[in-house]
């Protein structure tokens, strides 16, 4: 199930309902990102996060698709916020049910890395300073890249 | 009667500096969509941006393109700076 959202999430429920996905489920991973206080910019007070509605949740949909035609995913879940965050609040969540450990952990990883530069959302971080949209780092399109090969 | 135009979106930072979220233009204006970003990059001043150093990413009906992708009648075209969620 894929989330869209400007409210929190209670990644200790999202847990939970993740074990509810059969006696096969040996695995869950779970990544949870936070707002932290520097990125492009120094003393971050907080994100503002831009999406495009219907096409974020159709790339991520495809994502959790070739994730599940790669590893064993009995059951995944990802929730992204988006709009006004403020400081060391949740800004993304992606669960993974297998049978074992490095598919949960490859499958999880693979959605998460593969979502950072496929799936149409921007950050713009605010600052005393101002505002900066965050700039794609190349980093991060090496990450993507390399589930490719 | 068929709708003879194209639905054009900006996102982010191209949606503030070209002060547009979104265009209506006739659908026999670019053959592909790398003729619409030319088109409108020739209107000058903040718009020429589409054309300059900074990559632009494309999506035709919410999936992604490459300059060379035609354009037709009833397409939502949307152009964004490289995603950055996460």
């Amino acid at each position: 199930m894929i989330s869209i959202q400007t409210e929190d999430f209670d990644s200790g429920a999202e847990y939970t309902a993740l074990r509810d996905s059969g006696a096969g489920t040996g695995a869950i991973a779970t990544f949870t990102g936070l707002v932290r206080d520097s990125g492009d910019t120094q003393e971050v007070s907080g994100l503002f996060l831009e999406h495009y509605p219907g096409m974020t949740e159709q790339v991520i949909a495809g994502l959790v698709e070739e994730a599940s035609r790669r590893w064993d995913v009995r059951k995944a879940r990802v929730i992204h916020r988006v709009g006004r965050l403020l400081l060391q609040e949740q800004i993304v969540f992606v669960g993974v049910c297998s049978a074992h450990r490095g598919d949960a952990f490859a499958a999880c990883e693979f959605i998460m890395d593969a979502l950072k530069t496929s799936a149409p959302f921007w950050k713009k971080e605010l600052s005393e300073a101002g505002e900066h949209w965050v700039e794609q780092k190349a980093s991060d399109v090496a990450r993507g890249e390399a589930w490719e090969k | 009667m068929t709708d003879q135009t194209l639905t054009v979106r900006f996102f982010a930072r191209l949606r503030e500096e070209l002060g547009t979220e979104e265009l209506t233009l006739p659908a026999d204006k670019a053959q592909t969509a790398g003729d619409l970003l030319a088109s409108l990059a020739r209107r000058g001043g903040p718009w020429a941006q589409l054309q300059g150093s900074q990559p632009v990413m494309i999506a035709i009906n919410q999936a992604m393109v490459k300059p060379a992708t035609p354009v037709k009648a009833g397409d939502e075209v949307a152009f964004f700076p490289p995603v950055t969620g996460g």
